[in-house]
C-alpha cells in the first residue's frame, strides 16, 4: 500500500475527531432545542481568537487562556441563545436558522473590523510523531484525543446526571417535560452553553493547527452541517459515524485529487447519500 | 386600483429619467441594484413559498462562468452563451430539485443540501482555475460596445436593458405568483400535505418555481458579468453570495413584489454609504451593521421593510372604509 496514501488516511483519521467533536456540538443544540446554529464556525473562530489574543499577545499560559476560550464562548453560546433564539422560538424554524445566519455575517465581519483580515497563528509549533515514513503531528493526535475525551464527557455528562438526563427528556419529549415541571427555557439556556463550550474546545484544537482569520470559519463549518444531515440532524453517534466518512472522503480525495476537488468530491458524496436516505444514514 | 396605475406611471417615468439626471457613479450603483433586483427577485420566487435555497450561489455562478467561459475560449456569442448557460442550471435544479421533492425534504435540510450544493460549484470554479483563474478570477474578452458580443461600456444603454429585463422579472414574478397557481403555491407553503389531499400536485408546482428561479438567477449571473466585466468564485458563488441573495430579499420584504429589489438597494446603500464615510480603512464596517440589522429585521419584521410598510397602508386604509361605516350607523 501506498505509504503516504496511509499517512493521509490517518491524517484524515484525526481531523474526523475535530469534526466529531463540532457535529456533536450542532447536534446536541439541533436536539433539544430544534434549532440550527448556522454560526457555529464562527463561535469556534471567536474561541480562537481569544487564544491567540491571551495566550500570543498577552503571553497567559496555554491551558489558562484554553479554559478562558472554552468560557468565553460557553457564555456567547447562552447569549445567542438569550437574544437571538429565545424571542423567535414560536417561529418557523427557517427563520431561527436565518437569524443565526444574520449573526454569521455580524461576527465574520466585526471580526475583519477589529483584527483586519491578517492570518495570525498562536505560536505553538508541537512536533511530530515518526513511524517510519510517516510523520504526524502531535497536534493532530492531541486533538484527536481531546476530541475522544470531550465526546465521552458530554456522553457521561448526557447519561449519568440529572440535568444532562433532563436534557435527554426535553429532546425526547417537550411539550410533556413542561407538564412534569421542568422549566425548559433554563434547560435550553444550559444546552446553548454546552453547545457553545464544545465550540470552545474545538476552538483551542484546531488553534494549534490552522491560524486564525476571520473567514476560517467557512472551511470547516459547511463540511460540519453535511456531517450533521448526513447522520441525522440531531444524532450524536450517527453524527460521529459521518465524521468518519466526511474525513476520509476529503483526505484520500485531497491526496490523490487536489484539495478542491477533494471538497467537490465530499459535497456530491454528501447529495447522493442524502437522496439516498433523507433521514440520514442512522435515521429510523 | 387607478391610484396604483398612476404611482407606476410616476415611478417608471422617474427611472427612464435617471440616467439623464444622474452622476455616472449614481447610474453604475442604479444598474447594480437593477440587475441584484433582478437576482433577489428571482430568488423569492421560492422562498415566498417556503423554498429557502442558501445555495443560489450555484446557478448564479454557473449563469456567469458559463456565458463568460464560451466567449472567452470558443468566442461562442452571449446570446447563445446565456441560455446555455441558463439550460444548465436549470437541469441542475431538476437533478437537485426532483429527488429532494420527491422525498419530502423541507425546511432545515432543504436549506442545508442546497448550502452544499452552492459549495460543489465554488469548489469546482476555483479547482479548475486552468480555465476559470480560480479565485483570482477573470475578465470576458471586451470588444467595445457590439451587439454581438452584449458589451454595453455606455453606462445608460445597460441602464435601459437592466431596466428593461428587471421589469420583465418582475412580470415574471406576477404570472409565477398570481392566480389558481399562487393558491396552490401559498397552501404548499402552509401544509404540505394538507395540499397534496386536496388535490394538489406538489411535486410539480414546486419544480416549476424551482426551475424558473434556477434560470433566472443563472440569467443574472450572466447580465451581472456582462456588465461588470469582471467575476471572481467569491462574488457569483460560494456560501457568503448565496446568504446575501436570502438576507437581501428577507430584509426588503420577499413577500412584496418590489421588496428584493429594495433589498438591493438597502444593501448597496449601505456598503457604498460607509464606503464613502470611512474610506476603505474600516472594511467590514459595512457588512458588521448589515448583519446587526438582519438579525433585528428577522426577530422583529419577518416580511420586510415593505412587507411592514404594506401591513401599515391595509390598516390604514381600513379605518378609512370603517369611519363612515360606523358614522353613519351612529
Amino acid at each position: 500500500m501506498d505509504i503516504f496514501l496511509l499517512e493521509a488516511m490517518l491524517n484524515g483519521l484525526m481531523y474526523a475527531g475535530l469534526l466529531a467533536l463540532l457535529a456533536l456540538g450542532l447536534n446536541l443544540i439541533f436536539g433539544v432545542i430544534d434549532v440550527v446554529w448556522i454560526c457555529y464556525a464562527e463561535l469556534v473562530m471567536c474561541g480562537m481568537y481569544a487564544l491567540y489574543w491571551l495566550h500570543a499577545y498577552y503571553g497567559v499560559p496555554f491551558p489558562l487562556a484554553a479554559a478562558a476560550a472554552i468560557l468565553l464562548v460557553a457564555l456567547l453560546g447562552a447569549l445567542l441563545h438569550r437574544i437571538i433564539i429565545d424571542p423567535i422560538l414560536g417561529s418557523a424554524p427557517i427563520n431561527q436558522l436565518l437569524a443565526t445566519g444574520g449573526l454569521l455575517f455580524f461576527l465574520q465581519n466585526f471580526a475583519t473590523l477589529l483584527f483586519t483580515t491578517d492570518f495570525r497563528n498562536v505560536g505553538i509549533r508541537l512536533p511530530s510523531l515518526e513511524l517510519g515514513d510517516i510523520d504526524i503531528g502531535y497536534a493532530r493526535i492531541l486533538a484527536f484525543g481531546v476530541a475522544l475525551l470531550g465526546a465521552a464527557g458530554l456522553y457521561l455528562f448526557l447519561a449519568r446526571t440529572f440535568l444532562g438526563t433532563a436534557i435527554r427528556a426535553i429532546s425526547q419529549d417537550r411539550e410533556i417535560m413542561g407538564l412534569m415541571g421542568v422549566d425548559a427555557r433554563r434547560i435550553y439556556l444550559i444546552t446553548s452553553a454546552i453547545g457553545g463550550g464544545l465550540a470552545g474546545l474545538a476552538a483551542c484544537l484546531l488553534v494549534l493547527q490552522y491560524d486564525v482569520h476571520p473567514f476560517v470559519g467557512l472551511s470547516f463549518g459547511p463540511i460540519t452541517f453535511m456531517i450533521c444531515v448526513l447522520g441525522g440532524l440531531g444524532n450524536m453517534i450517527g453524527g460521529v459515524l459521518a465524521s468518519f466518512i466526511m474525513a476520509q472522503i476529503i483526505a484520500i480525495g485531497g491526496y490523490e485529487l487536489s484539495v478542491e476537488y477533494s471538497q467537490v468530491l465530499a459535497f456530491l458524496v454528501f447529495i447522493v447519500l442524502i437522496l439516498i436516505r433523507p433521514q440520514g444514514i442512522l435515521g429510523k | 386600483m387607478s391610484r396604483v396605475w398612476i404611482m407606476a406611471a410616476a415611478g417608471l417615468a422617474i427611472l427612464a429619467a435617471l440616467p439623464f439626471l444622474a452622476s455616472p457613479y449614481v447610474l453604475h450603483i442604479a444598474v447594480q441594484v437593477l440587475i441584484l433586483g433582478l437576482i433577489y427577485t428571482a430568488w423569492s420566487f421560492m422562498g415566498r413559498f417556503g423554498l429557502v435555497s442558501l445555495g443560489h450561489g450555484a446557478f448564479l455562478g454557473i449563469g456567469a462562468y458559463t456565458s463568460a467561459l464560451l466567449w472567452n475560449l470558443y468566442g461562442v456569442t452571449p446570446w447563445l452563451g446565456i441560455p446555455a448557460g441558463m439550460a444548465l442550471s436549470v437541469l441542475l435544479a431538476l437533478v437537485i430539485g426532483y429527488p429532494c421533492f420527491h422525498l419530502k425534504i423541507v425546511g432545515h435540510y432543504f436549506a442545508l443540501v442546497t448550502l452544499a450544493l452552492g459549495q460543489v460549484v465554488a469548489f469546482l470554479i476555483i479547482a479548475a482555475r486552468d480555465v476559470t483563474g480560480g479565485s483570482l478570477g477573470m475578465t470576458p474578452k471586451a470588444v467595445g460596445t457590439s451587439l454581438y458580443a452584449l458589451q454595453f461600456p455606455n453606462r445608460i444603454q445597460f441602464y435601459f436593458i437592466a431596466l428593461g429585463l428587471w421589469l420583465l422579472a418582475l412580470a415574471l414574478r406576477h404570472w409565477v405568483s398570481f392566480g389558481m397557481r399562487r393558491a396552490a403555491l401559498d397552501a404548499i407553503g402552509e401544509d404540505e400535505t394538507a395540499a397534496a389531499a386536496a388535490g394538489i400536485d406538489v411535486m410539480r408546482e414546486k419544480l416549476r418555481v424551482t426551475v424558473i428561479s434556477a434560470a433566472v438567477t443563472s440569467f443574472g449571473g450572466s447580465l451581472l458579468t456582462q456588465y461588470l466585466m469582471y467575476l471572481n468564485p467569491e462574488t457569483v458563488s460560494g456560501v457568503g453570495v448565496s446568504l446575501q441573495i436570502v438576507f437581501a430579499a428577507i430584509a426588503g420584504g420577499m413577500y412584496s413584489a418590489l421588496g428584493p429589489t429594495v433589498g438591493a438597494l438597502l444593501t448597496l446603500a449601505l456598503t457604498e454609504g460607509l464606503r464613502i464615510l470611512f474610506g476603505t480603512q474600516l472594511i467590514g464596517a459595512a457588512n458588521t451593521i448589515y448583519g446587526i440589522l438582519l438579525i433585528l429585521f428577522i426577530v422583529f419584521m419577518p416580511r420586510g421593510i415593505l412587507g411592514v410598510i404594506e401591513d401599515f397602508s391595509l390598516s390604514r386604509q381600513r379605518r378609512e372604509r370603517a369611519g363612515p361605516a360606523r358614522s353613519a350607523g351612529g
